[in-house]
């Protein structure tokens, strides 16, 4: 069965489709693989095995009745569960929604059912996608399936580890400042965030609504780029969807790098960078050059303001989106004598402490008197950083830089110290900000055998041009996403 | 007719500042971000989907035809159409909001400077209109306890079916100077909205609210004094009834060297006074920013054109148009609106009914039946139907007795006027030789009365004319009986 999971989604899906493996075989193959492992790596919230078992024996069905499959049709997909699913537990990794089962399933997995794509659970994260490392999950942290001592990364951090650790081939993140780059970088993965807009967010339970957008998880370039085409629809229940046809991504995904102008952003090289990870960054650059990129180096003067910015218009927006979680309507009721006292109680209960944190800056971030100092001053800052990148993008194609100035670090290194932590999005919030497109290619290990990843960003919906350099790099790279070997995970604990 | 009649030398030494906020409940199909109909009176919870509910990870899309509805009030106000405008949040914590904030417009509404006209006994005025914004509404709180109320209920229910209908807001300048003033501009915009059929405007049941900010100041000052908003206004005379205690209220209070507070004031309509729900010190820092759902409101101009092309003639122009083309009275015309009867009435010209006659009929008869059912008069007749029925009182066939029954018939769905009259058989007896037959008989059966009639006894002649009624069921045409029976007793 090792077999099976160690395939990308796009072989499962070729298998399936000549018959040669059935989709009840692949399906059980992960689901095996995730309940072997995953005491110990902690990636899923849920496993789905009798949804999944059901979908793919109806797949399976369909094949042998000579139906058309979807494009994912038999490929095991792993969902971050901050996506809404009908009538499964839906907690956004949080006490206060411990229980919530929601009416409605989220459009982006709506269009990863109908792709046929096998949902075989539901993975941990960060509250409410608030964190960097996992450990903010209301129920346990994820581990890094590389190194089980260190955070796999976050807020999507189990998405990552369950790629990774090779229970799922596919996966669905979100990300806000970085939460599908970040844990891709230290889980040695591509994770994509595509431009605001490209992907619907409705059933995307809200953390902060201009920035979050939902992307894949994948082990090649090619499987994100597939299952990003999956979801990459216009939505007429999101507003901010943006209402004409996506780019084709898969088309010119083979043709190389050469001729293409690529900036590197001289303020992600400054202080906080870690030695192993600019090394690796180094030479993925010098590698772009020798496939015939024209490499040049390329300034975002306001881009060291995006942290600040970032930090506080999210927290603003949570203060907003979270105020819904007061115990009338579903979730964690705490009793009280008054409505008031009852909702205080309530959110005082099913809240963690980084929630309650941002939730505390975003109040005071708007409040009469704060409001142009603070959020409105961000706001500012970050059309400010729009226009360096419109600046950029005049002459380059995709701009890279590192992803995340460390490489995966160990479990509550940073957990006393939020600055420590929040300075993890240092190079991810400022595409997040603009709105532009941005990934991960894992390019490298550092000296500690651990994952380094490359950040490549490109100017609005020109996902193409950057899908199309990452895959060059990658197939110069030759990065393999190999975990001490799938096999490790499933021996006991050393000691 | 005042309530609370003022003291002659405060109303000459103070001027009274008012502006009022208007709430308008839009008869869209549609709630204002989702798709849940807006239909009154569903049980419980019903009307509601995950979007109004606010439920986790769904997203607001805005109600075009609430936006039509913006756009048609603002072009009728008279105000400028933003070109782009946005939504912002308000928050706050109350259980019958799903989301714990209100999505509303801000710093950019919709619609901004306007004008109404408004006119009273004393005169005409004009008040400026800042705004007119979109928002949604609230749910609906049930506290079940001793009180009825939030303090003190054992327990509190939440309907949601109101939960996101849209609402437009108008907010008037503070250019209203009496009680009477504030009733007439409410009834002037309540005219607008229901020609231009936004909304059903109900300030009994709130499909249309109404707030009063209320100060006074020295005349002849230019600056503005602190003012109190007054809540619970839920019918015209409420409103005024309410102003005119706040004006009396703050004169007072300043006469006795006190000072008045910036609150939010109740009207207790049975008590028939104000009293504070809540001072400025709590009240609450809504931290208003744009909604990041929302994509700005950018209406095409030329679809604002095709709006304005598509106004109706305005309630203003109606009533000048009825008084100078039919001659009617400013009063007249004030009842046919307010019972939302002109059109009825120019149906009913049209079909060659006389225009005063008809009004008449509006304005008595109709206007008194629909009172006394709560019914709306313009669904329950059509102006052609008014026409037919004077035709028949113009004929003969219909005495104005008659005419009254077969009217309520009409009114009550009986069918037209002709189907009622002939299904009731109530043609007048108007046949002359049928008739004398019947006079001659009541002649005989009432020796006496006739006798006193040969006498010279003019009055007694009712008698028989009462007698010949009697004996048609009340068809007899009555001039025709009376003429019938002066001949024959004349005669002998």
């Amino acid at each position: 069965m090792i077999d099976l999971v160690t395939r990308s989604a796009l072989e499962l899906r070729d298998l399936v489709a000549a018959g040669e493996v059935s989709a009840v075989d692949v399906a059980t193959a992960h689901l095996e693989r995730i309940h072997a492992t995953d005491e110990r790596v902690g990636a899923f919230l849920r496993t789905l095995d009798d949804e999944a078992l059901a979908h793919a024996a109806d797949i399976d069905r369909r094949r042998a009745a000579g139906e058309d499959l979807g494009m994912l049709a038999g490929v095991p997909l792993a969902v971050k569960d901050l996506l809404c699913t009908r009538g499964v537990e839906t907690t956004a990794g949080s006490r206060i929604l411990a229980d919530y089962r929601p009416p409605y399933d989220a459009t982006a997995v709506i269009h990863a059912r109908e792709a046929d794509a096998v949902i075989i659970g539901k993975t941990n994260m960060d509250e409410f996608a608030m964190g960097s490392s996992c450990e903010n999950s209301a129920f346990f942290p994820t581990r890094n399936p590389w190194d089980l001592g260190r955070v796999p990364g976050g807020s999507s951090g189990g998405s990552a580890a369950a790629v990774a650790a090779f229970q799922a081939p596919l996966a669905l993140g979100t990300d806000t400042g970085g939460s599908i780059r970040q844990p891709a970088s230290l889980c040695g993965l591509v994770g994509v965030k595509p431009t605001y807009g490209l992907v619907s967010r409705y059933g995307l339970i809200a953390f902060a609504s201009s920035l979050d957008q939902i992307g894949p998880f994948a082990r090649t370039v090619v499987d994100a780029a597939e299952l990003l085409t999956v979801i990459a629809r216009p939505d007429p229940r999101d507003s901010t969807s943006i209402p004409k046809p996506p780019p084709n991504l898969l088309a010119g995904l083979d043709d190389g790098a050469d001729g293409l102008r690529v900036g590197v952003v001289a303020e992600f090289f400054g202080d906080g960078l870690e030695a192993g990870v600019r090394t690796r960054v180094t030479e993925a650059v010098e590698r772009l050059a020798g496939l015939g990129a024209d490499v040049v180096e390329v300034s975002l003067p306001h881009a060291p303001y995006g942290l600040p910015a970032y930090y506080l218009i999210a927290p603003s927006e949570c203060s907003s989106n979270l105020a819904r979680y007061d115990g009338v309507r579903y979730g964690l009721r705490e009793e009280g004598a008054t409505s008031a006292a009852m909702m205080a109680a309530t959110r005082g209960a099913g809240f963690g402490t980084e929630v309650k944190r941002r939730l505390m800056i975003g109040t005071y971030a708007l409040s009469a008197g704060y409001y142009d100092a603070y959020y409105a001053q961000a706001q500012r800052v970050r059309t400010l950083i729009a226009r360096d990148f419109d600046a950029v993008f005049a002459n380059c194609d995709v701009i890279v830089g590192p992803t995340a100035p460390t490489a995966a670090f160990p479990l509550g290194a940073k957990t006393d110290d939020p600055l420590a932590m929040y300075l993890n999005d240092i190079y991810s919030v400022p595409a997040s900000l603009a709105g532009i497109p941005a990934m991960n290619l894992p390019v490298g290990l550092d000296d500690d055998g651990l994952p380094v990843g490359l950040q490549l960003m490109a100017p609005m919906l020109d996902e193409p041009v950057m899908l199309r350099v990452a895959r060059a790099l990658e197939a110069a790279v030759g990065f393999a996403t190999t975990p001490r070997g799938p096999e490790a995970l499933e021996a006991p604990a050393a000691a | 007719m005042t309530d609370t009649p003022r003291a002659a030398p405060a109303e000459e030494a103070w001027e009274a500042v008012i502006g009022l906020e208007v709430h308008v409940e839009l008869a869209t199909a549609t709630k204002m971000f989702c798709g849940c109909s807006t239909d009154f009176g569903g049980a419980p919870n019903t009307r509601t989907c995950p979007v109004c509910l606010g439920q986790p990870g769904t997203l607001p899309v805005t109600n075009r035809g609430a936006v039509e509805s913006a756009i048609r009030l603002g072009l009728a106000l008279g105000c400028d159409i933003a070109p782009s405008s946005q939504f912002h949040r308000k928050n706050y914590f109350y259980p019958d909001m799903p989301k714990n904030y209100q999505i509303s417009q801000y710093d950019v509404p919709i619609c901004r400077g306007g004008a109404l006209e408004v006119s009273t006994d004393t005169g005409t005025t004009t008040v400026g209109i800042t705004r007119v914004h979109m928002e949604e509404d609230t749910g609906k709180s049930l506290h079940i306890g001793a009180t009825g109320r939030l303090h003190g209920a054992e327990y509190s229910l939440v309907d949601y079916n109101r939960a996101g209908i849209p609402l437009l807001e108008i907010v008037s300048e503070p250019d209203i100077r009496s009680a009477e003033e504030a009733a007439a501009y409410v009834a002037e915009l309540r005219a607008i909205v229901l020609a231009l059929g936004i909304s059903d405007a109900k300030l009994e049941e709130g499909s249309m609210r109404c707030d009063a900010n209320v100060s006074i100041r020295p005349r002849g000052s230019g600056a503005y004094g602190t003012r109190a908003e007054v809540k619970n206004l839920n019918s015209l005379r409420s409103l005024r009834r309410a102003v005119a205690y706040e004006i009396e209220r703050q004169v007072t209070h300043l006469e006795d060297g006190g000072e008045v507070v910036q609150e939010t004031r109740h009207w207790d309509e049975d008590g028939g006074r104000t009293y504070t729900l809540r001072t400025k010190e709590t009240t609450e820092d809504y931290r208003y920013f744009p909604d990041p759902d929302l994509v700005p409101i950018e209406p095409d101009p030329a679809w604002i054109e095709e709006i304005r092309a598509s106004l109706p003639e305005l309630p203003a122009v109606t009533r000048a148009r009825l008084m100078e083309v039919h001659g009617l009275s400013r009063e007249q015309v004030a009842v046919l609106a307010g019972a939302g009867l002109v059109a009825v009435l120019e149906e009913a010209v049209e079909a060659g009914a006389e225009a005063g006659e008809a009004t008449n009929w509006l304005t008595n008869e109709v206007v008194a039946w629909a009172g006394e059912r709560d019914a709306d008069p313009a669904r329950a007749l059509a102006g052609v139907h008014l026409a037919e029925l004077l035709a028949l009182v113009a004929d003969g066939t219909l005495s104005k007795k008659l005419a009254r029954e077969v009217l309520t018939d009409v009114l009550e769905g009986g069918g037209t006027p002709r189907e009622v009259v002939a299904e009731r058989g109530l043609e007048q007896l108007s046949d002359e030789a049928e008739l004398a037959a019947v006079c001659d008989q009541v002649i005989a059966d009432n020796a006496e009365a006739a006798e006193e009639v040969r006498q010279g006894n003019a009055k007694a002649i009712g008698a028989l004319v009462g007698g010949v009624m009697r004996a048609t069921q009340g068809k007899a045409n009555p001039q025709l009986a009376n003429k019938l029976l002066r001949e024959r007793l004349a005669a002998e």
